[in-house]
């Protein structure tokens, strides 16, 4: 089938998240959408699909107008899409989950699952997927849930297939066959509209590209288009992510862990028996694929959660049964990978946000009463310091965009007197700008003599930063690289081959 | 947001703090007032005899119905005003003036539970305990207060602790459960409350416990002793007693507490988002515990002013319909100090109107529909923009920045 | 970051043991031994099954009151072991074992209230059902609309609606029929107001809930006031249902009478439960509505339509409550009186949370309260020495107990309370 977007544009107030965006997508053709975070990618496909009402444009499917009233119409009308979070329901069989909204029925409305199940099995089959029909979603892997939501939409009968980010969970191995089956669909003749800021994927998968910056559309390229240029092309400027890091003759230890075991909310070790240390002046990473455990490692180490084995040592000091405020006061900096749920109070002013984890004690603090003066003095020397694109020290947080709150939550942390910084995934859902500011500030930090922690999904942002490198698989770390080591290598490791 | 250059002229940013203001919750609360008190008269007309009579002629003259109508509305309304703030109709100056006091008698209770209740709201919790509180509370200050003997002073200071130690401990429970299960604390506090409502009969209706001396198998106690009394601050002809002190310094505490310390600050935002505070190293559990230990004590002056003001043995309503009230004097004063202080000011004007309202036939009742709508209007800020055509809520800060720099001008040199 | 947590992943660790439930049953066990048992009363007590003019008669049943606190003790004791052991196995326990262990703990509160007197076994089970109705069908309206994610605090309003139409339509119209659907009506238009301020204005749930509450409670007082309490002949009068007894059903021995001697309002809840049991767990609409409480973003992308899923079973549910709100006027007193749901309404919120936002669980919490209600009225009668007031206490405290002790274990709809917003 054949999709095309003519002048497509959606506002969010005063905000233009797609300004007059033209796309043609041919029949059994792979076609990517290329564009950094905030770009609008999502904005589009959600309009797509029906979920936003478009300002202006239309939407053609084999050149027929298409009037989407929500996402109903658009998947009677062949649209499929696998959004980004899934869209699951956790509590549900995978039958229950892939027939909702299009329900086998018998008299009176009651539900057929035996059809239900044999939907399943049958593009379970096709495809070689590997699915129970009555299996819990939530007791899936990540995987396999992906392939739920595909099956979701092959059962549709989707003529057209919409992947947003397919890959930010998946190991590359599993990233690999996904690219199989995109390449399955594609000659089975499914039009594929491929989401994604990965430029390897890309070239890897696409048979054409569109690059999306800023809300609109800034060029077509060719998969075998250089990276660098389809970089610029996506940024806007030439963008150098290479990190200058200095030599620093390495400190004393400064963070040591040993056998740290975490048990899960469902009685699982999601994080099983991991050991590390990191000295001053080294930033080590811990890469893995997402929901392997790095989460819980974070939270272990800042006192979230309560380890049920091993021990956590900062220098000299044992931290492993120490509350999350003791851990504070021991000098460790905690950059949450979910700013909006753990790292601001989005009802706060930035002032307000600014003294979230230092309302105990001076400067903040005057006795039990908030030492206003100096909290707006130091408040306006951070937002400039950092470089916080805010109104004010009194606008609410929530009405910062992604960079800036990232950077108020990084400028609160590293304006302490540090011992160890903890960043997970400090620069998710941020644009390029602000990964820059913010990877400047992590690496000043290691050159400054301290231990650096860094977890991140993004092998691009391990590679980039990492002095050494951790790889996480299923709770435990299956070996610790030097900082240079191979994607290919460091794929396998994400994969759970330890080499 | 404010781009405006600093050279922007002042006409510009009056108007902007003027859309401020319109658009803002005090604005808004007063309109609800207001639209609370119509939706009221309407209710009074249509329940008035002459004008229900006067209809069934409408057509032939109208101007009956239309005079019964709003005779009706004046009548009741001015009703309420001599019940609760001057009785024009009185013989003398003392008796005139008797509905204001009555009015902030009974806003008293409203005041402070309506604190404890906002300082739980601001926390994220919703205490619809303070009724059961009251209870636990009163039950505590009747048994120092008729069942110890100490002297004046003394004895009414053991009893009001008693009572706030109570009244704490039992909102306390409310925050430990929650923290420690995970239970919902709305269930938890309607449990509570019937739980409290059942041992302080079983206490007034035992004669080794709290039972009136001499009294029958209905639950009542004895009134508290002369010691315990909470003073009365106008003399023998009025019955305002010192609660209404307790309320007033209440306000000034809370407004302290949320807005100026770090306590507040921390109960602030674990009420916004208690994952980011938990990251930011506050004990979460810990301050639920302590923010509905702070919520009871502000509701244990609630229930001092029902157990210590009374001049007459309690029975176990004496909570009345306090408990709820606060819910919503909390929810009108939008949990504020100043809004609560307001809010329950007005609450208690209908409560103390209800006599006069009686008097001329009209049943006191109207001022729970005046109640119910205003509070129905506020909950809804949408519904009142729509009928006033109200501007949506300003990102601006003009207002802000301009109250910043009046109270904090001390702070900044 | 939303990525459903797969356990598959992870070896697994041992699960912590959890003593809960066999400490609770076990302190509620030991104290029927002891209580009503070893230091229980020796009269005896007569369980009088049947009344006098059943069909089929049941002999009364005449045994020592201590004979039946030692034996049911010793049953609750077993109860309880067999918990600790599926406790120390990991092993969850079946819901219905508590159901059983609180029918039996009954049966001993009862011989022990009755010591020396009778146990008139089929009126108390009789009336305890008519007094669950209300909080019964209460509930049922509440699981509608939170399994559609809404929570619903105007339960209590919505049955003193449905109780003050039920009357005072009745009466006016002289017709229960149309007084019953006027409670629905009227209190299906509460919903509404509910699930439009919750669903289209984003407030706060619980808040609208409760200001609809006060609302009701002042509309109500100040017209009850102002206008039935001075024309209670003419607007107040409706009478009620007549008990209809069903054929043969009616005769089964203990339970027929019951059950099946009852009036319009109680078989109409005997309908509703199950058929919300039938249309939430094995229907199209049934799977849609908990998509759309569980997880609404996903629901809406395969087309379902959030806003007017949750509207229409808010809305139902209310109609539900109203019938409850009819149950106590027309299908019980037969007259409006200030107030007078005294609270059912709360006591259905709690309902829905002990039986787990599911109908027959629900249904038989209810029925726990129903017990409570008439066993306060007929202690009085057979042993008017009991504080009355502590077995007024004892459900309040089963389900604080309940709520904070198993609440862990039981997950409400993921997305109930929360509003969906639409990007």
């Amino acid at each position: 089938m054949k999709l095309e977007l003519r002048g497509i544009t959606k506002r969010f107030g005063t905000l233009v998240a797609n300004d007059n965006i033209n796309l043609v997508v041919k029949p059994g053709e792979i076609h990517s959408l290329l564009g950094e975070n905030g770009a609008g990618k999502s904005t589009l496909m959600n309009v797509l699909y029906g979920l936003y009402a478009a300002d202006g444009g239309e939407i053609l499917l084999d050149d027929v107008v298409q009037n989407f009233k929500g996402p109903g119409d658009a998947m009677a009308a062949g649209i499929g899409m696998v959004h980004q979070h899934f869209m699951l329901i956790p509590v549900f069989t995978v039958a229950e989950n892939v027939v909702l909204g299009n329900e086998p029925t018998s008299a009176l409305g009651v539900l057929n699952l035996d059809e239900a199940r044999k939907r399943v099995r049958e593009i379970s089959d096709r495809f070689g997927f590997d699915i129970d029909p009555d299996a819990l979603v939530e007791d899936l892997p990540v995987g396999s849930q992906q392939r739920v939501e595909i099956i979701k939409a092959l059962a549709r009968n989707a003529k057209v297939l919409v992947l947003d980010e397919p890959t930010a969970v998946l190991t590359p191995q599993e990233t690999d066959e996904l690219m199989g089956i995109m390449r399955d669909l594609a000659k089975a003749g499914t039009s594929i509209v491929f989401i994604t800021h990965k430029l390897r994927e890309v070239q890897a998968v696409a048979d054409r590209i569109t690059v999306i910056r800023l809300g609109a559309v800034v060029g077509e390229a060719k998969p075998t288009d250089s990276a660098g240029s389809l970089a610029t092309l996506m940024v806007g400027r030439e963008v150098d992510l290479n990190v200058h890091k200095n030599k620093v003759s390495l400190g004393s230890s400064g963070l040591r862990v040993s056998g740290l075991t975490v048990v899960g909310d469902r009685h699982t070790k999601v994080v099983d028996d991991v050991s590390f240390d990191v000295r001053g002046g080294e930033i080590l990473a811990i890469a893995g694929v997402q929901g392997n455990g790095q989460t819980e490692l974070a939270e272990a180490l800042v006192g979230l959660r309560t380890p049920s084995a091993g021990s956590i040592h900062l220098g000299e000091l044992d931290i492993t049964h120490s509350s999350v405020r003791e851990v504070i006061d021991a000098g460790v900096g905690y950059i949450p990978e979910d700013r909006k749920k753990d790292g601001l109070v989005g009802d706060f002013t930035v002032a307000e946000n600014f003294m979230l984890n230092k309302s105990y004690a001076p400067p903040f603090a005057k006795g039990i009463s908030i030492d206003f003066a100096n909290r707006d003095r130091l408040s306006d020397e951070l937002i400039s310091d950092f470089d916080v694109r805010t109104p004010g020290r009194e606008t609410l947080a929530k009405q910062l965009s992604g960079g800036n709150q990232q950077k108020v939550v990084v400028a609160r942390e590293l304006s302490r007197d540090l011992n160890l910084l903890i960043a997970s995934q400090p620069t998710r859902g941020v644009d390029v700008g602000s990964i820059e500011f913010i990877h400047e500030q992590i690496v000043a930090t290691r050159d400054a003599g301290k231990p650096v922690v860094i977890i991140s999904t993004e092998l691009d942002e391990v590679t980039a930063l990492a002095d050494r490198i951790a790889v996480m698989y299923r709770g435990r770390i299956i070996g610790i690289v030097d900082g240079k080591e191979s994607r290919e290598k460091l794929g396998k490791m994400m994969a759970g081959v330890a080499v | 947001m404010t781009t405006t250059p600093k050279a922007a002229n002042a006409d510009a940013r009056w108007s902007i703090a003027a859309k401020e203001i319109v658009s803002g919750g005090a604005f808004r609360a007063f309109l609800s007032v207001l639209l609370g008190f119509v939706v009221g008269a309407l209710f009074m007309v249509g329940s008035n005899e002459e004008f229900l009579k006067a209809l069934s002629y409408f057509t032939a003259r109208p101007t009956d119905a239309l005079a019964a109508g709003w005779g009706a509305i004046a009548d009741g309304y001015a009703a309420l005003f001599r019940g609760s703030i001057y009785n024009y109709n009185a013989d003398n100056l003392v008796a005139a003036l008797r509905p204001i006091t009555e009015t902030l008698r009974f806003a008293a209770p409203l005041i402070a539970a309506g604190l404890g209740v906002a300082l739980a709201f601001r926390v994220g919790l919703f205490n619809i305990g303070a009724s059961g509180q009251i209870l636990f509370g009163a039950l505590a200050a009747t048994a120092v207060s008729t069942r110890v003997e100490l002297p004046w002073g003394i004895h009414l200071v053991v009893a009001a602790v008693t009572a706030i130690i109570a009244s704490a401990a039992y909102g306390a429970l409310v925050g430990f459960l929650k923290a420690r299960t995970g239970a919902h604390e709305v269930i938890v506090t309607i449990m509570l409350n019937y739980i409290a409502a059942g041992l302080l009969t079983f206490a007034f209706r035992q004669e080794s416990l709290l039972r009136e001396t001499g009294g029958g198998g209905t639950p009542k106690s004895d009134a508290p002793a002369e010691t315990a009394q909470l003073p009365l601050l106008l003399g023998d002809s009025y019955m305002l007693h010192a609660g209404i002190v307790l309320a007033l310094v209440a306000v000034v505490i809370y407004w302290w507490l949320m807005e100026r310390s770090t306590i507040g600050y921390r109960f602030r935002m674990v009420g916004h988002n208690a994952d980011a505070a938990r990251t930011a190293g506050i004990n979460v559990e810990l301050t639920f515990v302590a923010a509905m230990a702070v919520s009871g004590a502000f509701v244990g002056l609630a229930a001092i002013n029902q157990a210590l003001g009374a001049r007459a043995g309690l029975t176990p309503d004496i909570d009345g319909s306090i408990g709820f009230d606060a819910i919503t004097v909390a929810l009108l004063g939008s949990s504020t100090a100043p809004g609560v202080l307001l809010a329950g000011l007005l609450f208690g004007a209908f409560k103390a109107g209800a006599p006069s309202m009686q008097v001329i036939g009209l049943s006191p009742e109207v001022t729970g529909v005046v109640q119910g709508f205003i509070v129905l209007f506020i909950a809804a800020p949408p519904l009142i923009r729509a009928i006033f055509r109200l501007p949506a809520p300003q990102k601006t800060t003009v207002v802000a920045d301009w109250w910043a720099r009046l109270t904090r001008k001390k702070a900044a040199k | 970051m939303s990525t459903v947590a797969a356990s598959t992943q992870f070896q697994s660790a041992e699960a912590p043991r959890t003593f809960k439930s066999t400490i609770v049953m076990g302190v509620f066990a030991l104290v029927v031994f002891v209580a009503f048992g070893v230091f229980g009363k020796p009269e005896d007590v007569t369980f009088q099954w049947s009344k006098p003019d059943d069909v089929i008669h049941i002999p009364d049943f005449v045994v020592g009151s201590s004979l039946v606190g030692l034996a049911i003790g010793a049953i609750l004791i077993l109860i309880a072991a067999i918990v600790a052991v599926n406790a120390s196995r990991r092993r969850r326990n079946p819901q219905w074992i508590s159901l059983i262990f609180g029918f039996f703990a009954i049966i001993a509160l009862l011989a022990w209230l009755a010591a020396g007197n009778a146990v008139p076994f089929a009126f108390i089970l009789g009336n305890a059902i008519v007094l669950a109705v209300p909080i019964a069908l209460g509930a049922m309206g509440g699981i509608m609309s939170e399994r559609v994610g809404v929570v619903n605090i105007a339960i209590e309003g919505q049955l003193l609606t449905g109780a003050f139409l039920a009357a005072v339509v009745g009466s006016l119209t002289d017709s229960l029929l149309l007084g019953l659907v006027a409670a629905m009506v009227g209190a299906a238009l509460l919903s509404m107001v509910l699930a439009a301020f919750a669903i289209k204005y984003l407030v706060d749930q619980i808040i609208v809930g409760v200001v609809l509450n006060v609302l009701v409670l002042g509309i109500t007082n100040f017209l009850y006031s102002q206008w039935l309490a001075n024309d209670g002949e003419r607007s107040n009068f409706p009478g009620t249902f007549d008990i209809t007894p069903i054929p043969l059903l009616s005769d089964i021995p203990i339970i027929g009478p019951a059950l099946f001697e009852n009036r319009l309002t109680t078989y109409l809840a005997f309908i509703i439960i199950p058929v919300l049991w039938f249309f939430l767990f094995k229907t199209k609409l049934g799977l849609r509505a908990r998509a759309v409480g569980e997880h609404p973003l996903a629901a809406d992308t395969v087309g379902i339509n959030v806003a007017r899923t949750r509207f229409w079973w808010v809305t139902l549910g209310g109609v539900v409550a109203g019938l409850g709100g009819a149950a106590l006027t027309i299908g019980s007193v037969g007259a409006f009186g200030r107030g007078m749901s005294g609270g059912q309404g709360f006591i259905a919120l709690a309902v829905v949370i002990l039986g787990r936002w599911h109908p027959f669980y629900a249904a038989a919490a209810a029925l726990l309260f129903g017990f409570s209600i008439i066993l306060r009225v007929w202690a009085n009668q057979v042993s008017p020495g009991i504080p009355t007031d502590f077995i007024t206490m004892v459900p309040y405290l089963v389900t604080l107990i309940a709520v904070v002790g198993f609440v862990g274990r039981v997950r409400a709809p993921a997305a109930d309370g929360q509003p969906y917003i639409k990007g």
